[in-house]
């Protein structure tokens, strides 16, 4: 069934649209993660340019996401100030993120722009994550014990003013890296169409020390809400969200991952780390294709807007 | 004959365009529809246009007979023509163009190739064929043409008949009788919105001698459209229902798949 995309000014096919957010979903409830960094490049490859791409991809994973964060809530696995703390950057995080895309775009920049951050930020995340969790499988197989964590060591910005309890992580720490982290999740965020939720899980951990059980919750706390005002900013200055878009990719997304969440469990963390890292290296290796080789078509056409 | 056609026939002797009186010969024409509606499920579609030679008895057949040459000419707007170049290995937007009231739509429609009805000269001032449309783009301070040889300008054309927006057919008109045609004016999906305008010129023996225009309009309809307009006119509206949809979405689905 066709449909057109009023905003992606693209006819597509519904159930490709749904079947993509079916699986990146599944992948997503696996994994425990957003799946922007998965749904932005697909629809980037499937011909939605990229600014469409990221403005919708932000309130699929706002959707995605606000679904996990209400389990979380019951289950009382959310930390409510950390998560608040963390919004205070994440929000004027976005807002300079939409600045910078708006920016980018006027300078026709901007496909280049999301092109390059996502080759070098997967790449990176791809790789420390493959050699991360074949270390923890050899040494698994050797029989050796895993150190996750070694107490008593100090970073130095556990040293910064600001210091606040958060109770329910039972953390104590400086609110100025809680800030900073929070605005690099929302500028990313806006900028690449991605929650962030694999890179911001494992700051929180070895940075700030947030014990697992209020990690996940209040990450996606600030993914929820990074994502809902990045659309909010998207539609009113790039006028670029597709919500029809949006609309299906949400609906087989938390489908998908209702049976994904099913799926993680039966595979082992070392192994699920392993096949999650291949699978951000190969989107990454993707992008760079794309930046080497030879373009189809060295021009390229786009409207002019306000000009007449 | 379809009864559509018929009826489009029939409107002809209603709707009289007429021009160049002092001419032996007159151009009549009629449009099979003068507004499109484009829905949801609209995949493009044609557009008739019916015209008849009327001639004084006493005015000969031209030698090579008459030729027409119909330009249906869409909304104008501006447009940047980009090119990419290889910098440190990666393929960057370099250099771009931008070309200013440009039509978004253009059809240049024939009954024979445009060299075999006029010669070039006659081609370019009366900007037949697309290659002879003026294309203005913004050099410095000014908006001026440039030569047809031009690589922006070439690569524009390219992309806007790529994409099915200009379109030049040299069997558009069909020729029924020596005095009697039809051309079919092709709309794509992805037609844009607004007025056009539909021009005929009357060729014979290489020279002008009957012109007549007409219009038509495009009107997209329907959901996704509603949604278009709500996106560009009421963004922040557009962006906080959005997110409020984004929301309410997740919200449903913890309710539905609650596991405890």
């Amino acid at each position: 069934m066709q449909i057109y995309l009023p905003i992606a000014d693209l006819p597509v096919n519904v159930f490709l649209i749904l079947a993509m957010g079916l699986a990146v979903g599944f992948i997503s409830g696996m994994f425990g993660i957003g799946g922007g960094f998965l749904m932005t490049p697909l629809l980037i490859f499937i011909g939605v340019t990229p600014g469409v791409a990221v403005a919708s991809v932000a309130s699929h994973i706002a959707a995605s996401s606000c679904s996990g964060a209400i389990s979380y809530w019951r289950r009382k696995a959310i930390d409510p100030s950390l998560a608040l703390m963390l919004l205070a950057g994440g929000v004027i995080g976005t807002a300079a993120g939409v600045w910078l895309f708006t920016l980018l775009r006027a300078l026709d920049q901007l496909d280049l722009m999301i092109a390059l951050s996502y080759l070098t930020l997967l790449s990176i995340v791809g790789a420390l994550m493959v050699s991360e969790s074949v270390r923890s499988i050899m040494r698994a197989r050797v029989g050796k014990p895993v150190v996750l964590r070694r107490p008593g060591s100090h970073i130095w910005f556990h040293g910064l003013p600001f210091k606040f309890r958060f109770k329910r992580s039972m953390i104590y720490v400086s609110a100025i890296p809680v800030w900073v982290i929070g605005f690099l999740m929302g500028f990313i965020g806006a900028i690449m169409g991605i929650g962030g939720g694999f890179l911001l899980v494992p700051m929180l951990i070895y940075l700030l020390r947030v014990p697992t059980a209020t990690v996940i919750g209040t990450s996606m706390v600030l993914t929820m809400v990074t994502m809902a005002s990045a659309t909010v900013m998207h539609s009113a200055t790039n006028h670029l969200v597709d919500a029809v878009l949006a609309l299906i990719l949400m609906v087989g997304g938390v489908i998908g991952a209702q049976f994904g969440a099913r799926a993680g469990q039966k595979i082992s963390g070392e192994w699920l780390r392993l096949l999650l890292g291949l699978l951000v290296l190969m989107v990454g290796l993707r992008f760079a294709f794309q930046l080497v080789l030879h373009p189809d078509d060295i021009y390229s056409l786009r409207i002019v807007e306000g000009m007449p | 004959m379809s009864a559509s056609r018929f009826a489009a026939l029939a409107g002809m002797i209603g709707f009289m365009a007429v021009s160049t009186p002092a001419m032996a010969e007159r151009l009549v024409i009629s449009l099979s529809h003068h507004r499109v509606l484009v829905t949801s499920s609209f995949t493009g579609t044609e557009v008739v246009l019916f015209g008849s030679i009327e001639r004084d008895q006493t005015a000969p057949l031209p030698r090579r007979g008459y030729d027409v040459v119909v330009t249906v000419t869409g909304p104008r707007e501006s447009e940047r023509t980009r090119r990419k170049e290889r910098v440190l290995g990666i393929w960057v937007n370099m250099e771009s163009r931008t070309f200013v009231n440009v039509p978004n739509y253009l059809a240049a429609l024939s009954n024979k190739p445009l060299d075999a009805i006029v010669n070039t000269d006659l081609q370019r001032r009366l900007q037949i064929g697309l290659v002879n449309t003026t294309l203005p783009q913004r050099i410095g301070s000014g908006v001026t043409d440039v030569t047809q040889e031009d690589a922006f300008r070439m690569a524009f054309l390219r992309l806007k008949k790529e994409h099915g927006l200009y379109i030049e057919r040299n069997n558009g008109v069909t020729f029924f009788t020596p005095t009697l045609f039809r051309a079919d004016i092709p709309l794509p999906s992805n037609v844009p919105f607004g007025l056009y305008d539909v021009d005929v010129k009357l060729f014979a023996d290489g020279a002008t001698i009957a012109e007549s225009t007409s219009a038509l309009e495009i009107i997209k309809v329907g959901f996704e459209q509603f949604v278009a307009d709500a996106a560009r006119d009421h963004g922040l509206l557009y962006g906080l229902a959005t997110a409020m949809l984004a929301l309410l979405t997740g919200w449903f689905a913890s309710v539905v798949f609650r596991r405890d």
